[in-house]
């Protein structure tokens, strides 16, 4: 594998693929993409477990399988635990039996960690294993149909939170998964996105290199789910980072750093416009919902800011 | 065999004890009443040094057994223990385990099911587990609980069958009973459960991918092979009895009994009961009454061949289940064992008694009255009904 610790430009990411070509997931897909990414960013030998979810089915039907190096499915809520069982078991064979020891990553989607997961992974967090867990968000219940999620943004239709006459799209906002990651006062948690690959894959590659529990958390744009052309996913991914709608942070023991600046973000507006998850927000008549998501948008930005500069521990 | 010291120890710490010079690498375990001793005693060898183990203290049993398949496929010796609640909360994964064909031991220290909430004796928690493809074991008496401990990972880990295993004990019954059990030494132990032989671990150099989606054309075949493992438990069981005795020169089978060579009523029931019902056979034996009592050590899979040797000789018998299975014949047990004897040809009355649930005590007198029962309805030629809950208060 690469001898390379962090990429500096596209040109130095590796042409080997270990989540390999002939997948089953749609055209488009972000998360196809950040699995790809991220597989390219591995430092050595690696295992993954992956929840129940797209990258699940569409990569494992039987027998057929997209991955080149180990791969793990049990079920739904507890990819977390599965890793921990994985992870120690790897440790006290190197012990006792000299077997080699590997990074695992866990993968799962928003289904699987800001709801279903969530204690597994907490628990995970809270004992403190040689883990790194890697959340791609498409913001809804994709496998199933697209129906909401606790990361399912404010406003958003999905076919459990339609753009109904009286509720139009889903009432609450979006969790803060990394706020709850970091809360555990984990080394290492960060967001990514698929549109800034090297700022990404190097955060993948210094998560792995941090001893103890490290959550990443990548947005990945759906193309069935927030019902936008295929070819718009780097574009949309880029602008929820412009509109400073999803922003691109780590935190590093606690300490807050922004990791890709945004000091003139485009209306959001921008990024909206071009799904039809959100097209309902742009008519007047849901102009208070609209009024509010841009208001979650500018305090979260607005707190993160606060955060990196004064340096708090959060 | 060499000889050792006998050690008294309550249930629990009897498991414990066994699980540890099973030299076990992996524990993934959460505390549930009355299972608490297992996983507090196995915490403490693994703080001593005297079991270099990880110990996984989970957030849940879900996490616990999912932890458990995860190691298990990593290669490890993998051990968890919970009951009632918990085994509820993994039954999820309970069918994953074995049919990812992951070995695990686990103790199930066998509880209600709330509602009521109750923390006593009942094997509900396990007869809703049945289904899932795991091995069950049940232990009679503390010895057991340590012996089948060891034997439960010999059949678990063969490469013929790589399916998890439970061993059962009777909530307080055993698990808080203290018994002198003779225990067999490290050395024993350590060869005959050497460290875990795993063909197909998780492994970077040689990537397999566990765990896959599989559709119609194929999901059959899965569960066929699957099927089949369990299929195989016999003669891997037989075999590995047979080298316990050697080291230990204690004899298990598929069951345990009293007077059933030459018994016309017979009485079969699972768990710590059967020390009570062969007591009372004992006394009735000496009035001339020809009874016969059967513990089943194994229930899944059912051993069906050896119960029919039995039940080709008797004239009647009462099945004694300590779980319900709530809108269906009777008990658990007494489903099985009537299947049993239709699909064999063997035509003699059977009746259920479903007794103890909720740790409902049980006694000798009790045990004798369900016994003279048998023995009428071997004489009769049946009973008046097909299903008693017994010593129910109106």
């Amino acid at each position: 594998m690469s001898e390379l610790k962090y990429f500096k430009t596209v040109k130095e990411i590796p042409r080997e693929d270990r989540f390999a070509k002939g997948h089953r997931l749609c055209a488009g897909c972000g998360a196809a993409i950040a699995m790809k990414l991220a597989m390219k960013a591995l430092r050595g030998p690696t295992v993954v477990v992956n929840a129940t979810g797209c990258v699940e089915v569409s990569t494992t039907c039987y027998p057929y399988s997209a991955w080149a190096i180990p791969y793990v499915h049990v079920a739904f809520e507890n990819t977390a635990a599965v890793a921990s069982g994985i992870i120690e078991a790897n440790r006290i064979l190197n012990k006792k039996r000299g077997r080699k020891l590997y990074d695992v990553i866990a993968i799962a989607g928003d289904g699987g960690t800001f709801d279903i997961g969530l204690q597994a992974l907490s628990g995970a967090l809270e004992r403190g294993h040689n883990l790194l867990y890697i959340c791609y968000d498409n913001e809804a219940y994709m496998n199933t149909g697209i129906q909401r999620s606790g990361a399912t943004p404010l406003g958003a239709a999905t076919t459990t939170s339609p753009a109904g006459t009286v509720i139009p799209g889903k009432p609450q906002r979006k969790k803060d998964l990394i706020g709850i990651a970091a809360a555990h006062r984990i080394p290492y948690a960060a967001t990514a996105s698929i549109a800034y690959p090297i700022d990404y894959m190097n955060k993948v590659r210094k998560a792995l290199e941090i001893e103890g529990p490290k959550v990443i958390h990548v947005l990945t744009p759906c193309v069935p789910g927030w019902r936008y052309s295929p070819s718009d996913t780097i574009k949309l991914a880029r602008l929820a980072v412009e509109t400073r709608y999803f922003p691109v942070y780590e935190v590093e023991n606690g300490r807050v750093k922004i990791t890709i600046k945004v000091d003139r973000p485009k209306p959001l507006e921008e990024f909206l416009k071009l799904q039809r998850r959100f097209a309902h927000l742009l008519k007047p008549e849901n102009a208070n919902v609209l009024e509010a998501l841009k208001r979650s948008v500018e305090e979260n930005w607005e707190r993160l800011v606060k955060l990196e500069e004064s340096g708090v521990i959060i | 065999m060499t000889q050792v010291e006998r050690l008294a120890f309550m249930g629990d710490e009897a498991v414990a004890y066994a699980v540890k010079q099973c030299n076990v690498d992996v524990i993934a375990a959460y505390p549930i009443t009355p299972q608490t001793i297992i996983v507090e005693r196995l915490s403490e060898y693994v703080a001593n040094g005297e079991l270099d183990a990880a110990f996984i203290p989970v957030e849940s049993e879900h996490s616990a057994i999912s932890a458990c398949v995860g190691a298990s496929l990593a290669g490890a010796r993998v051990y968890t223990s919970t009951c009632s609640q918990g085994l509820a909360l993994m039954h999820e994964i309970l069918h994953a385990a074995s049919s990812m064909r992951a070995p695990i031991g686990m103790t199930i220290a066998n509880r209600s099911l709330n509602a009521p909430l109750n923390i006593h004796c009942e094997h509900g928690d396990v007869m809703s587990a049945r289904d899932t493809g795991w091995i069950h074991l049940f232990a009679n008496n503390v010895q057991q609980a340590y012996d089948l401990t060891f034997i439960s990972f010999k059949i678990a880990e063969d490469p013929k069958i790589l399916l998890p295993a439970s061993v059962n004990i009777d909530a307080f019954v055993l698990s808080h009973s203290v018994e002198p059990i003779t225990p067999i030494t490290d050395e024993d132990a350590e060869k005959y459960l050497p460290p875990r032989e795993y063909e197909y671990p998780i492994d970077p150099d040689r990537p397999i991918t566990y765990g896959t989606m599989a559709l119609p054309d194929t999901y059959m075949e899965f569960k066929m092979q699957f099927k089949e493992a369990l299929d195989r438990v016999p003669e891997v069981f037989e075999k590995a009895v047979k080298e316990y005795e050697k080291i230990s020169g204690r004899r298990y089978w598929y069951y345990e009994s009293y007077g059933v060579d030459d018994a016309e009523a017979l009485v079969i029931m699972l768990g710590s009961v059967y020390g009570t019902v062969k007591t009372a056979a004992k006394r009735l034996r000496g009035e001339g009454l020809k009874v016969g009592v059967m513990g089943l050590t194994m229930f899944r899979p059912l051993p069906e061949k050896e119960l029919v040797k039995v039940l080709r000789r008797v004239k009647a018998v009462i099945i004694m289940d300590r779980a319900y299975s709530y809108g269906g014949l009777g008990g658990p047990l007494y489903t099985d064992i009537i299947g049993v004897l239709y699909r064999n040809g063997i035509r003699i009355p059977a009746k259920n008694i479903v007794y103890g649930l909720g740790g409902r005590d049980f006694k000798l007198d009790e045990a004798e009255a369900i016994l003279r029962m048998a023995e009428k309805g071997a004489k009769e030629g049946g009973f008046e009904t097909h299903v008693d809950w017994w010593g129910v208060k109106r």
